[in-house]
C-alpha cells in the first residue's frame, strides 16, 4: 500500500496538486481493505448483477421509488431499472451499496445525491444538483445536466455527455466531474480538491476561489475567478486526461493538447488568518 | 422560492387555459399561497377587456357588510365607465369580487385605468386586446376551476405560484403583474431584486406608477417603461441584467411574445424546452412534463441568457 501511495503522490505532484491529506471519514474504519469484501460498508447488501428488476416510477413519488430500490436491494437485486423517471426530484439517493441503476428517462433536481459506490447510467437529462456528495461509483448522463451538477463531490466519476449548468462542481472535495460540452459561470466555484474535465467551453468566473484541485478545459474560457490560475499541462496530465475521456467515450479526435490547465494560485490559502490589508492585495 | 412558468405556440392556437393550469399544478411546491395566469387570446377588433377586482379574498371574512360594500364598489366602476363612455359588451363575474368586462373604448387608456383605481377597493389586474390576467389565492386548480379557465383557447401565456416571502398574501401582492397602463405586457419573476427602492423612485419620478410593495412589479413597470421608449422587448430584457441588481429569473410577455432574461449569477432555475411548434419553460422540468407527457431534450438557460419567442 505504501508503493501505491508514494506513486499517487508523485503523480498528484506532478499535476500541480497538494497532497496534503484530506480530513474527514475515516476510511480505516469505514473500510478494511484487507478482509474479504473489500471496500464496502458493514451493513452493506450482498447483490448479483445478474438478478435485474425493474421500477416503474410513473405517480409513484420518491419515498416510495427509494424505498423499493432498497426493497430489492434487500432481496438480492443488483441491477435496477427506473422506467417513466418523469424529471421527478430526489430519485436514487443514499445507496452506500454496489449496484447498477439504469435510469431510462429524466430526473429532477437533486437525483443521485450521497450515493457511494453504485453505477448509474441516466438515458436523459438531470436536474439541478445531480449527484450532490457523491462518494464513490460512476454516474452517467447522457444528455445536460442543471446547475450545481456535482457540488460537493467527493470521489467517484461523474460524467455528463453534453452540457452542464452553472456552478458544475461547486464545492468540490475530490472525484472527477467530466461535462463533454459548456458549463456556465462559476463551475469550480470553492473547489477544494479533485478534478473537473470540461471539453466544450466554460462561463464566467471559473474556478473562481478555488483551493485545490485541477480543472481541465478543452474550449474557450470566458474569464477566471478570484485565484484560478492557468497551470502548465503535463505528461501525467495528458496521461489522465487521456485515459480518462477513452474510457468514457469522450477523447476527442485531435487528443488533448488543446486542454487548458487551471489550478488555485493559493493566494487564498489560509485566507482567514490574513491580514485585512493583504486580503485587499489578493482581492 | 415561487415557481414560474410560461409557453407559446408557434404555429396558431391551443388550449392554453389548460395546459398553464397543469404547468402551475405541478409547481404548487414552489408556491402554494396564490397563483396568477397571463394569458393571451385572440383578439376581438377593436375590443379591450378589461379584468378588475374591488377586494382581497380575505376581506369576505370582515362581516356582513362587506357584501354591501363589494357591490357598491362594483356600481361606481361601472357609473363611472358610462360617464368616460365606456361600452360594455359582455360582462362576466367569476367571483364576487372579480371580474371580466369586454369592452370598446377609443379614449385615454392611461385616463380610465388610473379613474377606476381612485375607486376605494378597485384594482386593475389587467387591460389588454389579448390578455387576460387572473390571480388570485390558492393553487392552480383552484384558481383555474374559480375562473373557468379550462377552456381558455390563445397562443401563449405566462404563470406564477407564489410562496410570499416578502409581502403579504393576498391578490395584489401576487403574479403576474401586469405593466400598469400599458395593454398586454405581464411578468412573472422568481428571485429578489435589490436595488428595487432606487429603481421605483427612478421610475416614479418619470411617472410611472406601482400599485404595490412587490419587488417583482418593479419588472412589469421597468419593461413597460423601456417598451413605450420604443426598445424592443429583447432589448429591454438585456438592459435590464446589467440596471437591475439582485437574483432573478423572469418571463416578459406580450401581445405576440414571449421573453425570458437571468441574471448575471444565474442563481434562479430554468428550465427550457424548445421545438419549432411549442416552447415551454418553466422552474422544474416537472412542470413542463406535464403538459408534455413523454422524454423530452431540455436545457437550463446560462447566466445573462435573454431569450425572446414569437407566436
Amino acid at each position: 500500500m505504501a508503493g501505491v501511495t508514494q506513486d499517487q503522490d508523485t503523480i498528484a505532484e506532478e499535476m500541480g496538486m497538494h497532497t496534503i491529506p484530506l480530513r474527514g471519514r475515516d476510511i480505516k474504519t469505514m473500510f478494511r481493505v484487507e478482509t474479504e469484501g473489500g471496500y464496502g460498508y458493514p451493513f452493506a447488501k450482498d447483490v448479483d448483477f445478474n438478478k435485474r428488476a425493474e421500477i416503474d416510477c410513473e405517480g409513484k413519488g420518491c419515498t416510495f421509488v427509494n424505498k423499493r430500490i432498497r426493497e430489492l436491494m434487500d432481496e438480492g437485486h443488483g441491477t435496477i431499472v427506473l422506467k417513466n423517471p418523469g424529471a421527478q426530484h430526489s430519485l436514487v439517493v443514499g445507496i452506500l451499496n454496489r449496484l447498477n441503476i439504469i435510469i431510462d428517462g429524466s430526473l429532477g433536481y437533486f437525483g443521485c445525491g450521497l450515493l457511494d459506490g453504485p453505477n448509474v447510467r441516466i438515458s436523459g437529462r438531470v436536474g439541478w444538483s445531480f449527484g450532490e456528495n457523491m462518494m464513490a461509483g460512476t454516474a452517467i448522463v447522457e444528455k445536460n445536466a442543471g446547475s450545481t451538477f456535482g457540488a460537493a463531490l467527493r470521489g467517484g466519476d461523474l460524467v455528463c455527455r453534453r452540457s452542464a449548468g452553472s456552478r458544475t462542481g461547486i464545492d468540490q472535495k475530490g472525484g472527477t466531474i467530466i461535462v463533454g460540452g459548456d458549463t456556465g459561470a462559476f463551475s469550480g466555484f470553492m473547489m477544494q480538491r479533485g478534478r473537473m474535465v470540461i471539453c466544450g467551453n466554460a462561463g464566467k468566473n471559473l474556478g473562481d476561489s478555488m483551493y485545490d484541485g485541477t480543472i481541465y478545459v478543452g474550449g474557450e474560457i470566458q474569464d477566471l475567478g478570484v485565484d484560478a490560475v492557468q497551470g502548465d499541462l503535463t505528461d501525467a496530465d495528458r496521461a489522465w486526461l487521456t485515459r480518462k475521456l477513452k474510457m468514457y467515450e469522450l477523447l476527442p479526435k485531435k487528443g488533448v493538447e488543446h486542454f487548458t490547465k487551471i489550478v488555485a494560485g493559493k493566494q487564498l490559502w489560509n485566507y482567514d488568518n490574513l491580514e485585512p490589508t493583504e486580503k485587499k492585495i489578493i482581492l | 422560492m415561487c415557481g414560474i412558468a410560461g409557453l407559446i405556440h408557434r404555429n396558431g392556437s391551443s388550449n392554453i387555459g389548460r395546459e398553464m393550469t397543469d404547468m402551475l399544478r405541478a409547481l404548487k411546491h414552489r408556491g402554494p399561497d396564490s397563483t396568477g395566469f397571463a394569458i393571451y387570446g385572440e383578439p376581438e377588433k377593436g375590443e379591450y377587456v378589461l379584468r378588475f377586482k374591488v377586494a382581497e379574498q380575505e376581506e369576505l371574512a370582515l362581516g356582513h357588510h362587506i357584501h354591501a360594500e363589494i357591490a357598491d364598489r362594483r356600481a361606481k366602476v361601472d357609473a363611472l365607465l358610462k360617464e368616460m363612455g365606456v361600452n360594455v359588451t359582455e360582462l362576466a363575474d367569476a367571483t364576487e369580487y372579480a371580474f371580466r368586462y369586454q369592452i370598446v373604448f377609443d379614449g385615454d387608456l392611461k385616463k380610465l385605468a388610473d379613474r377606476i383605481e381612485d375607486i376605494e377597493g378597485a384594482e386593475i389586474l389587467s387591460i389588454g386586446n389579448a390578455l387576460e390576467l387572473i390571480k388570485d389565492l390558492g393553487d392552480a386548480n383552484v384558481v383555474s376551476d374559480q375562473y373557468g379557465l379550462g377552456d381558455f383557447i390563445g397562443t401563449h401565456g405566462i404563470g406564477h405560484t407564489r410562496m410570499a416571502t416578502e409581502s403579504d398574501v393576498d391578490i395584489r401582492s401576487a403574479h403576474p403583474y401586469w405593466a400598469y397602463p400599458y395593454n398586454d405586457i405581464a411578468v412573472v419573476h422568481n428571485g429578489q431584486i435589490t436595488n428595487y427602492w432606487l429603481m421605483r423612485r427612478e421610475l416614479e419620478r418619470a411617472g410611472q406608477r406601482f400599485v404595490s410593495d412587490c419587488d417583482s412589479e418593479l419588472l412589469a413597470v421597468y419593461t413597460a417603461a423601456n417598451l413605450e421608449k420604443g426598445i424592443s422587448l429583447e432589448d429591454s430584457l438585456t438592459k435590464s441584467i446589467g440596471e437591475i441588481d439582485g437574483v432573478f429569473t423572469y418571463l416578459v410577455a406580450t401581445k405576440d411574445e414571449l421573453g425570458m432574461a437571468k441574471d448575471t449569477m444565474a442563481a434562479k432555475p430554468m428550465v427550457l424546452y424548445e421545438t419549432d411548434d411549442l416552447v415551454a419553460l418553466a422552474s422544474e422540468e416537472v412542470s413542463i412534463r406535464a403538459i408534455v407527457p413523454h422524454e423530452i431534450d431540455t436545457y437550463d438557460p446560462y447566466d445573462e441568457e435573454v431569450r425572446v419567442w414569437r407566436a
